[in-house]
This record gives structure tokens, C-alpha cells and sequence, in this order.
């Protein structure tokens, strides 16, 4: 009998190590095998993606809809070239569809958000976003406003 | 004292500490690869993993648990300035799973098993319990050692695992319950910023590294300790500094290598 204890105990321990490990990967990094599902590849050129990763989210009403997988630039047309996943069920994007980098909050991450077109054609495997829209920079952003005020009162 | 004697002591340490290193090489490959028949070390491991994990499980929950709270609150007070406090699920979860959980863990683990594995072990050797198992046949590495190392290695990083699930869980407590944390953001935050493999698994790789070198640092300097009262004494202080130490500057090393 007293083996038998042992065994449940240590057993039970086991089972607790294990349940944690399976906690941590759902509840907390919310590993689900859904999520890495069916999806097709477009890419886009930025002027400026100042502050976006790979991995950021791509959005459309701010509904996740993919994700960003790779950021390089592109040599030949100076400008960035972002490469990003979107979920096989979305393929009614129009192919002269808005793709802009914007801002969660004030001090946020950067993702992408998508807005809607309206061509006939759509987007599909390996196409491209020609309409695009870079990364707000604040300093720039101050620096024209400051140039704004100082023409105005000359 | 002379010069030149000086440098002989010098070179004795030095000496001495190699030496250790190599015995401590020998002594683990001789009782990890050495021949195991199943069956009855089966139990013996049993055994073991009820002392070294189960024991330990009470002192790993609670540290665990307040360490968590006392993070959510820490990081609520502030965050809360710059009003991004639903970022305090992301910043305990990562916290708890790449650092704190693995470290904290392994620490508690040092002090509460190893240092009670080194001094069964020196006991045995002092009452020359080792040796006469030698003198009947019987092979002390492979019914002493050998459940006790494999009882760690398969421990710790379960109990790292309960650590780092505990205190995720009171850090909700205090920032969800307690300081009115919307949970909804808690829970996604963290989801969104925890990436399983990049965090999860590598702070697992850590646990098991830590209860690889934890457990052999316990166990061999039980089993190469003094057979004195003193040597006992002596052998368990240094288990819990050494395994300190090495898990403190290990930790450095995965991290600048991981992340």
C-alpha cells in the first residue's frame, strides 16, 4: 500500500508538470495548430516601414487576418519590400487594395492594415500591393508642422 | 611564506581543481552510461522522484505564486504612469518564463533537494554505507547515484514549469482581481507577445540545463565529500554556492545565446 502512495503521488506530480507545460502553451502563448493554417503569400514596397517587424499583424477593421513574415530592402527600387501570410479564407481582397503601416495606440507596436479597393480583380498567391502607405515618423511629422508655423509667419 | 612556495600553493588549487573537474566527469558518464537493468531501478527512481520533486513541490508553488503577485504589482505601478497597464500580463508571463521561472526555480531546487541529496549521500559515505555495498557487489553508482541524478534531471524542469504556471496565475490574481486589470487585455496581451517556441521551450532548455548541473553538482559532492561530520557540513555549503553560481552565470550565457 505504501508503494502504491508513492506511485500516485509521484504520478500525480508528473501529471501536474505536464499539465502545466500544455497550460503554457494554450492559455499562454496561445499556441493553436488552426492558426498556422492555409494561407497565401503578397508582398508590398514601402517607402519608410520605420518600426514594423516580422510577425507584426496584418489587419482588415481591425480583424487579424495575417501576419507579416518577412522585411528586407530591395536594392534595385530603394525602397523596403514587406512580405506577409494572409488567411487562405480572406481571398476576396480587391487587387488594388490600400496597405498602410499604422500605429496601436500612441507608443504601440506598428502592424499593417489593410483597406478595401475595388477592382474586380483579387489578390492572389505572390501578388503585389502596389498601394501603399509607410510609417508615420514623428520626427518628420514635427518637422513640417514646425516648418508650417514658421512659413506662416513670415 | 616565500615566493616560491606561494606559487606551488597556487599551482595545488589549480591542480586540485582539475582534478575535481575530471573525477566529477568520470563519476557522471560512469553513472549515467553505466549498465542498468530495468526493473528495480524503476522503483528506485520512483523513490528518488518522490523526495527530490514531490518534496519540493510546496516551496515551488509558493514562491511561485508570490513571486508572480509581487511582478503584477511592480509592474502595474509602473506601467500604470505611462497608461499602458494591461502590458503587466505580457510583461509577468515573459518575465516568469525567461528568466524569473528557470532561475527562481533552480535556485529553490539547489536548496532544497540538492543540498539535502549531498548530505544523504555524504551520511552514506561517512557511516561507509557506499562501501560496503561495494564489498557485497552491489554497485552504489548505479542503486544510489544513478536514481538520484535521473529523479533531478526529470524534476526540475517539471517544477519550473508549475513555478512559471503559478505565478502567471497570481499575477492575474492581484492585476485582474485585485487591481481591476481588464482580463480580457491580461489574457490576450500576453497571448499575443508569448511565442511558444521563442519563450516557452526556451526557457524549458534552460530548466533542463539548470537540473542537469544542479543535480550533478548535489550529487557528486555528496559522493566525494569528506566522510567527517565537517566534510558533510563542508560539501553541502558548497552544493548550494556552487549550484548558485553556476546556474546565475549559466542563465547569462543562454540568454545571450537565445535571445
Amino acid at each position: 500500500m505504501r508503494t502504491r502512495n508513492l506511485e500516485l503521488t509521484v504520478g500525480a506530480f508528473i501529471l501536474a508538470g505536464l499539465l502545466a507545460l500544455a497550460v503554457l502553451a494554450v492559455k499562454i502563448s496561445g499556441l493553436s495548430p488552426s492558426s498556422a493554417g492555409a494561407t497565401y503569400s503578397v508582398h508590398a514596397y514601402f517607402d519608410n516601414v520605420a518600426g514594423l517587424t516580422p510577425k507584426a499583424k496584418v489587419t482588415m477593421s481591425g480583424v487579424t487576418i495575417g501576419q507579416v513574415t518577412a522585411i528586407e530592402f530591395d536594392k534595385t527600387r530603394y525602397s523596403a519590400r514587406v512580405d506577409m501570410d494572409i488567411n487562405r479564407k480572406i481571398n476576396t481582397l480587391p487587387a488594388d487594395s490600400t496597405a498602410s503601416i499604422l500605429t496601436a495606440g500612441l507608443l504601440g507596436e506598428k502592424y499593417l492594415g489593410i483597406s478595401v479597393g475595388g477592382d474586380d480583380e483579387v489578390l492572389a498567391d505572390g501578388s503585389e500591393i502596389y498601394d501603399t502607405q509607410s510609417a508615420l515618423v514623428l520626427e518628420e511629422l514635427i518637422g513640417r508642422f514646425l516648418l508650417n508655423t514658421v512659413s506662416k509667419e513670415e | 611564506m616565500s615566493v616560491i612556495s606561494r606559487v606551488a600553493l597556487l599551482g595545488r588549487a589549480g591542480l586540485d581543481t582539475v582534478s575535481a573537474l575530471g573525477r566529477s566527469g568520470i563519476f557522471l558518464s560512469n553513472a549515467l552510461l553505466g549498465r542498468t537493468r530495468f526493473g528495480n531501478s524503476f522503483a528506485l527512481l520512483l523513490k528518488q522522484l518522490y523526495s527530490v520533486g514531490v518534496l519540493s513541490l510546496a516551496i515551488t508553488i509558493v514562491s511561485g505564486l508570490f513571486i508572480g503577485m509581487v511582478l503584477a504589482l511592480q509592474g502595474y505601478n509602473i506601467l500604470v504612469g505611462y497608461g499602458s497597464e494591461q502590458a503587466v500580463g505580457q510583461m509577468v508571463a515573459l518575465t516568469m518564463l525567461r528568466e524569473l521561472g528557470p532561475v527562481v526555480a533552480a535556485l529553490l531546487f539547489a536548496g532544497r533537494a540538492g543540498s539535502a541529496l549531498t548530505a544523504e549521500i555524504g551520511l552514506m559515505k561517512a557511516t561507509e554505507q557506499l562501501s560496503s555495498m561495494e564489498m557485497i557487489g552491489v554497485d552504489p553508482l548505479k542503486y544510489v547515484i544513478a536514481p538520484r541524478l535521473w529523479a533531478g534531471f526529470i524534476s526540475l524542469p517539471l517544477l519550473t514549469m508549475i513555478f512559471c504556471v503559478v505565478g502567471i496565475w497570481g499575477g492575474s490574481l492581484v492585476a485582474v482581481d485585485w487591481l481591476g486589470v481588464y482580463s480580457g487585455s491580461y489574457w490576450s496581451n500576453m497571448q499575443n507577445s508569448v511565442e511558444f517556441v521563442d519563450d516557452v521551450l526556451n526557457g524549458m532548455v534552460k530548466a533542463v540545463v539548470f537540473a542537469f548541473v544542479v543535480t550533478w553538482i548535489a550529487v557528486f559532492q555528496g559522493y566525494d565529500c569528506e566522510p567527517t561530520s565537517e566534510g558533510i557540513s563542508r560539501a553541502t555549503t558548497r552544493t548550494v554556492v556552487y549550484a548558485s553560481l553556476a546556474v546565475l552565470g549559466l542563465d547569462f550565457i543562454l540568454t545571450a545565446l537565445m535571445f
